[in-house]
């Protein structure tokens, strides 16, 4: 590709075996020769402009009319103003758009003009005077000959990363730092461990469960007991740790798991051990239960046992007792991590 | 066409038009250049030419939605609280008056039913996200199959693929920042992908929510990084962008006058300017319409995030949705190895596979570029069709993609169309592995047999769709040959020549150093290059017209042709 006239930077070959007719020649549009589709095209284009000035204005008119808040839902089943500033803001929009683009297309100048291209490569002479202007710079500096001094300026730039870090380090507690069985903090521990025997309360109203409230089939949304006395960040913090799923089966259905049950009734973290969302359909004829996130299914009557989805672990069960009074209790806290999986869950 | 010139509208004449009112505008910008002195810039500048096709505008459309996305976010942020402290709603959508909710979820409350034009400022501000990631994606696409990429191009190449990055993960933080139930979800899910990383996962989980999953400080957190960073980011890349594009000049299509060396089109001033500037009040105005009547994210019908609650067919925004259609068909895979436990169920689709589908993109114009070991500048841009073995990498990337997306609507599908999710699944897990090849198998066959179409066409005239019959009485279809003008454009593509080690080896036959990776490189160059059609040569086209005009008038059927055809072409350049 050396015989190139304009060097080896650029592909050659692409002019045979049919010669370039070279540009067509320019062909004039009806508003360059005649005057009256010029004015035409003219007018149109500045009654575009003019609708637009038309819409704005009843932007404005929409905005001071339509109420928002309580008779939001009084156009096409849309908040009026909603509707009405939309599509007045964007036809305004439209109509600017339109009419310049109509202008350009009718009315500007339309012969297309040749530029050429040159290398990216600077030429010869700058990259040389470059170089020289590079090595003269570096030689000045002495920064080849004195390496005691580069290295230590390398070395400590090389550090300033360090304090970046650090600086990082308060954005949170470490893991194991909240770590704490009395309050139900960090990854190990959840409010179900703060006291021996917290009642198993109902989800919202926080009422506690008799045995007998169930029947076969029930599932409840359950809650561990003084849940509802925390706020805030802590109460959120209870609320995605806590949460267990408990269902009556047949005891005899029960396939493993059953040790920790009573009367039939199980309880399970309803926390999905896959990435964390709350499982919530269950099926009680298979007594499976899907997690809506990314269908992890789960077989509560076989220890919650993953029967299909991408989750690795069973959902952690709640070891279930009853107290004096008669309630579901929780005779301890999970025995294992709730949740989603993290490095070092094992140790 | 023969006109009378003297009718021409001023517009196209010579000479600028005489200006009105020279001694102001040359007083602005005599005071500007004797500051700035833009003059020499302007100069070659005003005038740069920019060539036109429509599959240009979709590089604009991402560009002027981001416009969008400033103004719109700037608005938001006026009345938008990035706090997780928990009060009591008293705003006017009655089903949620009384209840507890975090700021950041009462004040966009407050900016859907309370700030006049605050709900049509959102749903343009989510639109305007939805329409800058898909247009970025579509303009790599144009850029990938035309060749654009090639050099000396490659570094825009990757600085697209890094904006199509950012501009994803700004979107996943915008969507977190409302705090309602379906975006505290996807944090939620987060905080999952991030605890299941190697040694670090936990210790980023507690860092980032500053504490326990999910703290008091992830929104306000976000929240700095989705209008400060990314889009400061953002900002930057695209700026370096345009400036790449001004310096390269823009790539054409080949056509009569449009060469290697030139560039054909509109002048910036006026018209590239008025064109590029009217589409921009396009965009947006699409937007705004977008915003007044189509509904998004209505985060008043999910309530606010609360950790035991989820929706069933809870979704992440769709531009999210392929990692996540991974995250649901790979099997439980999770170790435990010296204690440690590796989960990777949730590692491969959700942390590795976007990071290595990011480098892949990235690499693309690299790896190229070594198979074909192609030095030289190219700004012609090509045919898909006429690049048979790329076209055919992007359709499998494409397809890979495709059915990773409609895994993350999984649930959706098998309820609309009463099919078991088991099987759905199921089937994804292999198709995700076999699609991509399948669709490399024909889409390349299909750029191939385009190419010989092409090949006929030049040859023996394309097909009038006329029949004629013989004296004998067989019937053909009549071919008229092509015009020059078309004739020429098809054939302004280059021939190719398949890499060999061969010559990189030595006199006595020693093979060179390297020598198993250039045999790589020529099986991969073979693949590239060994099957596609190549034009005709002077000589065939010659021959090809000969034959025609004997058998005049009527152009015999292109059947008596297929010895000349692509067929047994190739071995011509082994
Ligand atoms: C590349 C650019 C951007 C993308 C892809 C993006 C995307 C998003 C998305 C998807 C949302 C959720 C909207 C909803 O439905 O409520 C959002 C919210 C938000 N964005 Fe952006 N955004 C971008 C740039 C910006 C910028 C530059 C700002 C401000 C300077 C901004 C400010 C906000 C604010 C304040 C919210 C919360 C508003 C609310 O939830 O009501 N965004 N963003
Ligand atoms: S979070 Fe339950 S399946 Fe993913």
């Amino acid at each position: 590709m050396s015989d190139h006239p304009t060097g080896d930077h650029l592909p050659a070959t692409v002019e045979e075996p049919i010669a370039n007719p070279g540009l067509p020649a320019h062909t004039w549009r009806p508003t360059d020769v005649d005057p009256k589709a010029e004015r035409r095209a003219e007018r149109q284009v500045a009654s575009l402009f003019g609708a637009s000035a038309v819409f704005t204005v009843l932007f404005a008119v929409s905005y001071f009319t339509f109420e928002v808040g309580e008779n939001w839902d009084t156009f096409m089943g849309l908040g009026a103003s909603n509707v009405f500033l939309g599509l007045t803001l964007g036809l305004a929009l439209l109509c600017i758009g339109a009419g310049i683009i109509q202008w350009a297309r009718k009315l500007m100048a339309d012969e297309e003009l040749v530029e050429y291209r040159h290398p990216a490569r600077s030429s010869d002479e700058d990259r040389e005077g470059t170089l020289q202007a590079l090595s003269a710079g570096l030689e000045e500096s002495g920064i080849g000959r004195r390496p005691l001094i580069r290295n230590s300026l390398l070395g400590a730039v090389g550090l300033l990363g360090v304090p970046a870090i650090v600086l990082l380090r308060d954005l949170g507690p470490l893991p194991q730092d909240t770590a704490n069985a009395a309050t139900g903090g960090g990854l190990r521990h959840t409010l179900w461990g703060v006291r021996p025997n917290v009642r198993v309360v109902r989800d919202v109203v926080g009422t506690p469960i008799r045995p007998s409230d169930l029947i076969i089939g029930d599932l409840v949304n359950a809650v561990p007991d003084g849940l509802f006395d925390l706020h805030g960040r802590e109460l959120q913090v209870a609320k995605s740790k806590g949460p267990v799923i408990v269902v009556k089966m047949e005891p005899r259905e029960i396939k493993s798991g059953g040790n920790w049950a009573v009367e039939g009734i199980l309880a399970f973290s309803k926390i999905c051990t896959h990435v964390g969302c709350p499982i919530s359909l269950y099926e009680r004829t298979t007594h499976h239960v899907l997690c809506p996130c990314h269908q992890s299914t789960f077989d509560l009557a076989d220890s919650a046992k993953v029967v299909f989805g991408p989750a690795h672990r069973p959902l952690p069960q709640l070891p279930l007792g009853v107290d004096e009074e008669g309630f579901l209790v929780a005779t301890s806290d999970f025995t294992e991590p709730v949740g989603p999986s993290f490095w070092e869950r094992e140790r | 066409m023969s006109i009378d010139t003297s009718k021409v509208a001023d517009s196209n004449r010579g000479t600028a038009a005489t200006t009105a009112k020279p001694a102001k505008v040359g007083a602005v910008a005599n005071w500007a250049d004797e500051r700035l002195g833009l003059g020499t810039a302007m100069k070659k500048n005003l005038r740069k030419v920019f060539p036109d096709h429509w599959s240009f505008m979709l590089g604009e459309i991402a560009l002027w939605s981001f416009v969008v996305l400033l103004l719109t976010g700037v608005f938001l942020t006026l009345w938008f609280v990035p706090s997780m402290g928990e009060i009591e709603y008293h705003g006017s959508y009655d089903p949620l008056r009384g209840v507890g909710m975090s700021e950041a979820m009462a004040s966009t409350l407050h900016l859907s039913f309370d700030v006049r034009g605050g709900l049509l400022m959102r749903q343009m501000h989510h639109w305007a996200a939805m329409i800058f990631i898909a247009s970025m994606m579509v303009h790599m696409m144009r850029v990938y199959f035309t060749g654009a990429f090639r050099k000396p191009r490659e570094l825009n190449w990757v600085i697209g693929c890094l904006l199509l990055f950012l501009g994803t993960v700004e979107g996943f933080t915008g969507y977190s920042l409302p705090d309602d139930l379906l975006s505290g979800t996807g944090v939620r899910a987060a905080d999952g992908f991030m605890k299941a990383s190697p040694v670090v996962g936990s210790y980023m989980s507690f860092f980032l929510f500053g504490g326990e999953f999910p703290g008091e400080s992830i929104i306000p957190r976000l929240y700095t990084i989705h209008v400060l960073l990314i889009p400061g980011l953002i900002l930057a890349l695209i700026a370096a962008h345009m400036l790449l594009l001004v310096y390269h000049k823009h790539t054409q299509w080949p056509g009569p006058g449009r060469t290697e060396e030139n560039v054909v089109g509109y002048p910036m001033l006026p018209v590239y300017m008025a064109k590029a500037g009217g589409f921009f009040f396009i965009v947006f105005g699409v937007i705004a319409v977008m915003g007044g009547l189509l509904t998004l994210n209505p985060v008043w019908k999910f309530g606010p995030y609360d950790p035991t609650k989820v929706t069933a067919g809870s979704q992440p925004d769709w531009y999210m949705g392929w990692p996540d259609g991974l995250l649901r068909i790979i099997p439980g895979w999770e170790s435990v190895i010296f204690g440690y436990t590796i989960s990777w169920n949730i590692l491969l689709p959700v942390l590795v596979m976007p990071i290595v589908m990011l480098i892949v993109l990235i690499l693309l114009p690299f790896i190229e570029a070594w198979i074909t070991g192609d030095k030289r500048e190219h700004h012609l841009l090509q045919r898909p069709r006429n690049a048979p073995t790329r076209t055919a990498v992007m359709v499998a990337l494409m397809t890979f993609y495709g059915l990773s997306w409609i895994a993350g609507g999984n649930d959706i599908i098998a309820i609309k169309l009463h099919l078991s999710i088991n099987q759905i699944t199921y089937f994804l897990r292999g198709a995700v592995f076999i699609g991509p090849i399948i669709a490399f198998i024909i889409t390349r066959r299909w750029c191939i047999s385009l190419q010989r179409h092409d090949r006929e066409k030049l040859l023996h005239g394309y097909e009038t769709g006329i029949i004629m019959r013989s004296p004998e009485g067989a019937y053909s279809e009549r071919h008229l040959p092509i015009s020059d003008t078309a004739a020429y454009t098809l054939t302004a593509r280059e021939r190719e020549t398949v890499y060999s080690p061969e010559s990189d080896t030595d006199a006595n036959g020693v093979a060179a150093p390297g020598t198993r990776l250039n045999r790589l490189r020529s099986r991969l160059s073979t693949l590239m290059y060994a099957d596609n059609v190549q034009k005709p040569t002077a000589a065939e086209i010659e021959e090809a017209h000969h034959h025609a005009e004997h058998d005049a008038p009527a152009l015999p059927a292109g059947k008596s042709g297929h010895g000349t055809n692509g067929e047994d072409f190739k071995g011509i350049h082994h």
